[in-house]
């Protein structure tokens, strides 16, 4: 019986001390006709032919050249990284309510709290939510929280569509309405219109946004400022290591960060699970969403770690609660620190430096195919836009063909999107004969239009 | 005490940054350790050895089904082939992964006695509010819009009346009765024409089965309300009993109790739901649709009448990969055994808690895979409280059960062994909370100072909210 450790004898010996004949006593309170089977799913197997099945299965999966982004982006992960991650005492423990017996549990989210804290400039990081765009959604909660009589929330077009989507489906639940504020779609980078937003309480800045583009985001900060709206700063945590830190944008900062926290340590494993991170003012805490670790001493006067704050949260003050997570994301946070610990300040820098230049590196080649445009001029990270001859999701699937995935056509992300655009994303881990054979392969399929 | 990783400060060369970025939008210092990879290895190894988890210790905490986590759905689950996808991969590049998450979403749906099931959803919390979401949406498609409130018994999990409140809802709370189940007298004046649901758990969060649960379905469905159902307690009843078939509309599964993935220190969770027919139009989005050799990610256009999306892709697919694993390891008649021996673990415990002299919150009824005890009478004799018996239990290497949950016990342990603990680890587990009862009546002190055995004494938890030191 696989995990099951019961032999014959220890079964009947434990029913007979409970006073049963049959392990189907135990269910005796059940109704009878309730009680049913699962006949769909397949009969057990050992662990050696799973393994051989699910290896088939895994092989379906081909080894790409990836230059696709999106907001999830392959860089590499140091070996160390989930060696450490999936020890037992980190997998497999819960969250950490008895403290002592969490330490290790609670000083690792303590230290991705300082993580975090320092790469935005922000005071206070909760210990993780589900992924980065329902982190902004809780974002777009806790302002409303903090301006309770504002209703709207103001979300540039440039916004990543599937993060738009995810807002879509989780405020006007809570009578929030979405402002759209377009994008200038001669430079892509967002307009400041000059209406009036009186009903608003916050603008949501995403610094790198749907294009790969950078916003003037001291601009746009002090442009909220002047109309006081909060700002909900959305952030790529690796291009972090070299952009100006959301704390200090405009005069006064950001109020409130969040971001996908995948691009640290977090494979990319089809879509999840991936962490979204969560910082802000120090005044705002108890509006926070989720967990958070303080350091604090023992009955010994010796340094400890602990949950605090915990009535903001559905275990204890359920239907107040800030929000109703309570599961969150906690091994994707343990690789997260653990990989950010292992760069430091300089492979972070470095990781972000090498993403950065081989993206100028591809553009300025493509750029020169016939036929291709690039069509925003402005400063980018590690990600731009293409526009090609052809239909943009047409020339990925050739370039798949070629073991190349070429980035993600802005149609893909967006029914309404243009559909020649082409989204290519880099990471250092993208070499130079990756982008050779990008360009290479480009070219043959442009040349043979 | 271990410094934190901040204090591996050392200095290293940079090179000047060679970007095409304008200044002003660039960061000028990066406050960041620069440790060596040596250091950052011992550093998290030892704080690892400072916890507790199912692979070094007994975690019988109760509504959290901490069961072993089998390391071969680990391994499937992060081969390069799934881990290295990216979720923009086009279908038909991606049909292995598909055709598992495929597959999965079947078997819940069977599993559940559902119509069909969405993946989706992050976390058991995040599948409630999916949950609710789709009642919503369901009585607004039929123009009742005056349906607003949620019904949620007392002894709930707090995520419970949360995810209503986050999905719009006023939130009604009814009474158990003194045999653990529920008040249908309550249930009767509390429903109404503005009622939009229920959330149930059966077993309840009182380690009971709710006996009467066609009564309370036939009542709800009278009322023109939807019945949902709350997965967390799905272990005790595993492949023996359908939620679909108890009469609940629509619910969520917490693969990383009942499925075994692991509980990684608070996460990563998953919350997938499955719905009767009349809530299928509502279900969120992505799923996966299609056929052998053809399955793709169903688009929203495909489902107009979707919740919609909940996180920035299909779900935390590596969570779904080992529960699939693990379904396929066990297979049906594996599943059915699961909820045996944790039902069998479970009552064996109780009946041996009782022997020594411990009171049980609902002594006539079987326990389900968990239960409740009181130390009420422990407090009133020499002023010991269950946090004091929890604590004590960290001492000899047992984590402690769930305390003061569900809170209209006093003084309460949710006990939950799960099914893949042996009779000697039970065995163990009654002989220490022998020697734990002796203490509490002759040295209570012993107790009220425990634990003395671990990395740190009991933490000062006042401290730390007051002076709020939350980062370095």
């Amino acid at each position: 019986m696989p995990y099951i450790p019961h032999d014959a004898a220890e079964t009947a010996a434990m029913l007979e001390a409970i006073g049963a004949n049959r392990l189907e006593d135990l269910f005796d309170e059940i109704p009878a006709a309730l009680q049913t089977d699962v006949l769909s799913v397949p009969e057990g197997c050992s662990e050696a032919s799973l393994r051989r099945a699910m290896e088939e299965r895994a092989a379906e999966q081909r080894s790409l050249r990836c230059f696709a982004g999106a907001g999830a982006y392959a860089h590499h992960i140091p070996a160390i990284v989930w060696e450490i991650a999936q020890r037992g005492e980190f997998y497999s423990a819960y969250t950490p309510y008895q403290a002592e017996a969490s330490q290790g549990t609670l000083q690792l989210l303590y230290e991705f709290q300082s993580f975090m804290t320092r790469l935005t400039a922000m005071e206070i990081s909760n210990a993780s939510l589900y992924d980065g765009a329902s982190a902004l959604a809780e974002a777009c909660l806790m302002a409303l929280r903090l301006r309770p009589k504002a209703r709207e929330i103001l979300v540039p077009e440039g916004l990543w569509p599937h993060w738009r989507r995810v807002l879509d489906s989780l405020l006007p639940m809570q009578g929030i309405h979405l402002r759209v504020l377009p994008q200038d779609p001669r430079t892509g980078r967002l307009s400041l219109p000059e209406e009036d937003f009186s009903d608003a309480a916050a603008l949501i800045i995403p610094q790198i946004n749907r294009f790969g583009l950078l916003e003037e985001v001291d601009e746009l900060a002090l442009w909220a400022e002047a109309r006081d709206l909060l700002r909900i700063a959305v952030v790529n945590p690796v291009a972090l290591a070299l952009l100006k830190a959301p704390g200090d944008w405009g005069g006064q900062g950001a109020d409130i960060v969040v971001g996908e926290g995948q691009p640290l340590g977090v494979p990319l494993a089809g879509g999840g699970p991936y962490f979204g991170f969560f910082t802000c003012k120090r005044a705002y805490v108890r509006q926070l969403p989720g967990r958070l670790v303080a350091k604090t001493v023992d009955a010994a006067g010796k340094t400890a770690y602990c949950l605090t704050l915990q009535a903001r949260e559905q275990h204890i003050r359920r239907a107040g609660a800030t929000s109703n997570i309570c599961t969150n994301q906690g091994l994707l946070v343990t690789a997260a620190t653990i990989h950010l610990a292992t760069l430091g300040a300089d492979g972070l820098r470095a990781a972000a430096l090498r993403s950065h230049q081989q993206a100028l590196r591809l553009r300025s080649v493509l750029a020169d195919l016939p036929g291709v445009e690039l069509p925003y001029p402005g400063p980018v990270f590690n990600e731009f836009v293409l526009r090609l001859p052809q239909p943009a999701s047409r020339v990925r699937d050739a370039l798949l063909e070629k073991g190349i995935l070429a980035g993600v056509p802005l149609l893909d992300l967006d029914a309404a999107g243009p559909a020649h655009d082409l989204l290519v994303a880099t990471t250092e881990l993208n070499e130079e004969e990756d982008l050779d054979a990008y360009v290479a392969a480009l070219a043959a399929i442009l040349g043979g239009a | 005490m271990e410094e934190t990783i901040f204090a591996c400060q050392h200095v290293r060369e940079q090179s000047p940054a060679d970007v095409m970025i304008p200044t002003h939008l660039l960061r000028t210092d990066l406050p960041l350790p620069n440790p060596a990879e040596l250091e950052v290895l011992r550093h998290y190894t030892r704080l690892s050895q400072k916890n507790f988890s199912i692979d070094t210790n007994f975690y019988p905490l109760g509504s959290c089904t901490m069961k072993y986590n089998p390391r071969i759905a680990h391994e499937l689950a992060t081969l390069p082939g799934f881990s290295r996808l990216h979720p923009q991969t086009p279908a038909p590049a991606a049909q292995g992964l598909l055709h598992n998450l495929a597959e999965l979403q079947d078997w819940l749906a069977d599993l559940t006695g559902m119509a069909a099931v969405s993946l989706s959803p992050a976390a058991g919390a995040q599948g409630e509010l999916a949950g609710v979401a789709m009642i919503r949406a369901y009585h607004q498609a039929r123009g009742d819009h005056a349906r607003q409130r949620i019904l949620i018994p007392q002894a709930a999990h707090g995520t419970n009346p949360a995810s209503a409140r986050m999905a719009g809802f006023t939130v009604t709370e009814l009474p158990n009765l003194p045999d653990g189940d529920l008040d249908l007298g309550a249930l009767r004046d509390a429903l109404g024409p503005d009622v939009a649901g229920i959330m149930l758990t059966n077993p309840s969060t009182l380690g009971v089965f709710e006996r009467q649960i066609r009564e309370v379905a036939a009542l709800v469905h009278a009322a023109g309300a939807l019945l949902y159902y709350d997965g967390a307690n799905l272990n005790a009843i595993l492949g023996r009993v359908k939620p679909g078939e108890m009469g609940f509309d629509v619910m969520h599964l917490n693969l990383h109790k009942t499925f075994a993935t692991p509980h990684g220190g608070g996460g990563p969770g998953s919350g997938a739901v499955a719905v009767a027919p009349r809530l299928v139009p509502y279900l969120p989005v992505p799923r996966i649709v299609g056929e052998a050799g053809a399955y793709r990610w169903e688009t929203l256009a495909e489902r107009p009448q979707t919740i919609g999306q909940l996180s920035a892709y299909g779900g935390n697919i590596a969570v779904l990969l080992r529960a699939h694993a693990y379904i396929r390891r066990l297979g049906h008649a594996g599943l059915r055994r699961v909820s045996a021996y944790a039902a069998l673990n479970a009552n064996y415990l109780m009946q041996g808690l009782q022997r020594l002299g411990y009171q049980l919150a609902f002594p006539e009824r079987r326990a389900s895979h968990e239960f409740i005890i009181s130390v009420q009478d422990l407090q009133k004799a020499t002023g010991v409280r269950a946090l004091d018996v929890a604590k004590r239990l960290l001492d000899f290497g047992i984590h402690a059960p769930t305390i003061y949950f569900p809170q209209l016990v006093p003084e309460c342990l949710l006990i939950e062994p799960t099914e893949t603990e042996s009779k000697a680890t039970l065995d163990r587990f009654l002989e220490v909370m022998a020697q734990i009862r002796r203490e509490a009546l002759e040295e209570p002190e012993l107790l009220k100072n425990a634990p003395q055995n671990l990395p740190v004494q009991r933490v000062d938890e006042t401290l730390a909210a007051r002076r709020l030191q939350v980062a370095e």
